[in-house]
Order: structure tokens, then sequence, then C-alpha cells
């Protein structure tokens, strides 16, 4: 049997070597980490302009040369020396919808066709979904959708991250009339009172995830509705 | 096979044991199907219902739980005569969350795109039975390298039910495997469809029963465990 002070000292000096191991490494990776959430970032918003490429320069070089950044309020004015990578989404969305600052990023196609991607953050199962949702100049009807999430159940929730839920989105729309609906995230049984280009099935086993984004796509797009709205009109379409 | 076990321990006190000596090959053997860590320890099950609804998660899991078994027990086993007795417990989770902290540090820092797939699963191997389990029964009482044989026979043998598991629920659950379409359409066109009840966790417990019925029955080893 060892005794007390030995079983002390070796606690302390057990903790203390794996306390300064953890943060030595936290630290140096800290840049590389960061450097990549970046990089996901800017790979998330091209993923929702069905743009798929996984080459770091390449991502880079699209990202400067075809998004712009900026963030508007939602009285439709466009906010000028405010950083869009600077702000919180997490805090906006908490804020109601009348006093959030939000971020936009516009796509430019090599056509020179504009797409508009709208960031949204939004609460699962277990914690944080969020995603981006890219629609054409009609201000209709969607272009693409990104989303992914902190720790959903793989195989069921986590599905949200995966290709053939998210493709479900492109084209359907987000206007009835002039009426704002969304895209209704709903089981295949769920009644809806709205048409079939306003809704996607969610997934078996994932409802309450399917739900999350239900929301959370209600909740972050139609604050934009009145930038859009004096798009709209500005252009004359 | 019994006759050779019982000699074995013997002769190899006497000579310097081999890195692949027959004690050692059983460390790492055993595990896959006598002394399976699912079917015949009954350890982990909670992670073995829950990420085997599909083949990928599965492996990866596997993967993971292999490399931080076989490394904790090594670890453990290499200062396992300076650890207080009183504290073990501790000492070994402590060794484990650091493992799986600094794996989870370097996948962030390197491997980006993995490490997203990963987090679930890397925070889950911390609380899997099997990692603590193998570090009190095999690694407090026996040498590094069959240690690390240990832990890799464990991590194997828990990756073998897993996407025994895994397989089974995503062919009937959702007609894919790894992803692929493996039921042909046609036989939907007939009017077969998914099974739902693939997708939920009791279907595991089910089939993992099955798995131990099927092995119980064949290997005569087993027949008076428990």
């Amino acid at each position: 049997m060892h005794s007390n002070r030995y079983t002390f000292i070796y606690a302390i000096v057990l903790s203390v070597v794996t306390a300064v191991l953890l943060a030595f490494a936290s630290e140096g990776f800290r840049p590389l980490q960061e450097a990549n959430i970046a990089l996901d970032k800017k790979t998330n918003i091209l993923h929702s302009v069905r743009l798929d490429t996984k080459k770091r320069a390449e991502i880079e070089q699209i990202y400067k040369d075809r998004i712009h950044e900026m963030v508007v309020d939602a009285q439709g004015n466009e906010l000028s020396g405010v950083d869009a990578n600077a702000i919180v989404l997490k805090d906006e969305v908490a804020k109601p919808a009348a006093e959030r600052k939000l971020p936009l990023y516009v796509y430019t196609a090599e056509d020179g066709k504009k797409r508009y991607v709208m960031p949204m953050q939004g609460v699962g199962l277990w914690g944080p979904i969020w995603g981006y949702l890219s629609i054409e100049p009609d201000f209709n009807t969607v272009y693409g959708s990104y989303f992914d999430h902190k720790g959903e159940t793989p195989g069921l929730g986590a599905e949200i991250a995966e290709k053939p839920f998210q493709q479900q989105f492109e084209g359907k729309t987000i206007m009835e009339a002039d009426k704002f609906v969304s895209v209704y995230v709903a089981k295949k049984t769920d009644k809806i009172p709205y048409g079939p280009e306003h809704r996607v099935d969610g997934i078996s086993g994932g409802t309450i995830t399917s739900k999350g984004v239900d929301v959370m796509i209600k909740n972050c797009v139609e604050p934009y509705l009145v930038y859009f709205n004096k798009l709209k009109s500005s252009t004359g379409e | 096979m019994s006759v050779e076990t019982a000699s074995a321990p013997a002769v190899q006190e006497s000579k310097k044991e081999g890195l692949f000596s027959k004690k050692n090959r059983r460390a790492l053997s055993d595990p896959l199907d006598d002394n399976n860590p699912i079917t015949v320890q009954v350890l982990g099950i909670c992670s073995a219902l829950a990420v085997t609804v599909q083949v990928k998660p599965a492996i990866i899991m596997a993967i993971g739980v292999t490399l931080v078994t076989a490394f904790s027990n090594l670890i453990i086993s290499v200062i396992r005569d300076s650890i207080p007795g009183r504290i073990r417990m501790i000492v070994q989770l402590v060794v484990v969350a650091l493992l799986v902290t600094l794996v989870d540090q370097i996948l962030k820092a390197y491997m980006f795109d993995v490490s997203k797939k990963l987090s679930v699963f890397v925070g889950l191997i911390i609380t899997n039975c099997i990692v603590m389990g193998r570090l009190e029964a095999y690694a407090m009482s026996q040498k590094p390298w069959p240690s690390f044989l240990d832990g890799i026979g464990n991590g194997l043998g828990y990756g073998i039910i897993l996407v025994v598991v895994a397989i089974i629920r995503e062919v009937f659950g959702s007609g894919t495997l790894l992803g692929f379409k493996v039921i042909p359409q046609w036989a939907y066109d007939m009017g077969y469809v998914n099974n739902g009840m693939m997708m939920l966790p009791p279907m595991a417990l089910f089939l993992i029963g099955i798995y131990i019925w099927i092995q119980r029955g064949r290997n005569p080893k087993l027949y008076n465990v428990s």
C-alpha cells in the first residue's frame, strides 16, 4: 500500500503533467485549427451555391473572386463598416428579428448571375445546428443549401449534413404570392397547408433535428425579405 | 487446444518471451471470439447500439476505440507499479481522457473533415466501458507489450461486432451499404419496403442477442460462461 503522501504527490504530478501537455497541444494547434474553421465556413458557403471543390487553394480563390460579403439590417439597409465574419450568428438569432444584423453573402456566377446566401443558426436535438441557404435573384427559388451540426445522432439527425437531404431543397420556393411561407421539413405523412414546392422530407428517426431545421429556416430567412424586396423594386423586376 | 494452453506458461517462464509468442498471440486473438468484449465480456454495449445504424460510423468508431484501448493499455502498463492503488481508477481515466483529447486536437488541426465526422464519437470513447475494463482487468497486471496487443485485440473484437451489426442494420434498414444502394429498385417496385425497426436502437440489441446465441451454440468454450 502506498502512503498518503505518495498518493497525493502522485495525483498532483499527474494532473500538472497532463494539464501542461494539453495546454501545449491546444496552444500549438490553435492557429491550424482556426485556419481550418475559417476555411470550413468558406467551403460551406460555396457548398450552398453548389460548388463542391475540396482543394484549399481553389476554395480561397473562388471565395475571394466570387463572394461579396455584406451586412444588412432588418429594415433593409446595407450597413457599412461591419465585418460579416465578426458577427456572432448565435447572438443575433437570440434578438428580436427587427434588431438583428444580417450577414449576407452574394455569389456572382461566371455568367454574371447572382445568388444570395443567408447563414442560419438554430437548435437540433443535442446541440446547435447551422447552415446556409442560397436563393436565386427572383428571391423566391432556393438554389442550394448546406446544413451542419455540433452533435446530432450519427445516422439519424446527423443526416442533415449529407447531400441527399440537402439536395432536396434545390428548386423549392419560399414565397406563396407575396407571402413568406418558407420550405417545410416534414414527415411524409404530415399535412402542410401548401403544395409540394414548399416541402422536403424530414429524416426518419431524426424528427427533432428535422423540426429544428424547419424552425431555423423560418426564423433566419424571413428577416432578409425586407432587403430583398428593396432590391427587387430598385432593379424593377 | 486445452492441452496446449495448460503447458504453455511453464515453457515461456524459462525462456525470454518472443514478440509474438503463443501467449501474446492469444492476447491479440482471444478477444476476437472466445473473449469478445461485447458478446462475452458484455462491455461497450451502449455505443454498439448507438453507432450501428450505418457501416461507416461503425468502422470509424472501431478504429478510434482500437487506438485508444491499445495506447491507454500501453501507458497504464508502463506505469502500473507506480500507480497508488486507491486512486488507480482516476489515474486510468486521466490517461484515457488525455489520449482522447489529444487525438481530437490533432484531428482538428490536420484532418478537419474527419474530425467533423468524428467529433461525437471521440467523446463517446472516453466513456466506453471496454477501455476502462481492459485497463483494470489486464494492463494493471501485465507487461506493456502484451497489454498493447490486448488493447488492439479488444478494439478489433469490438469492431467486428459493430461492423456485423451495422451491415445488417444498414442493408435491411435503409437498403444501402456504405451509402451505396444494394437492394435493387425492382425489389421496391414489387412491394419490398425497408424495415424501419432496423433504424431504432432496440434492433441492435436483438441482433447482438442473436449473435451471442449463435456464437455460444457453436463455440464449446462458451457453453458454461456466466
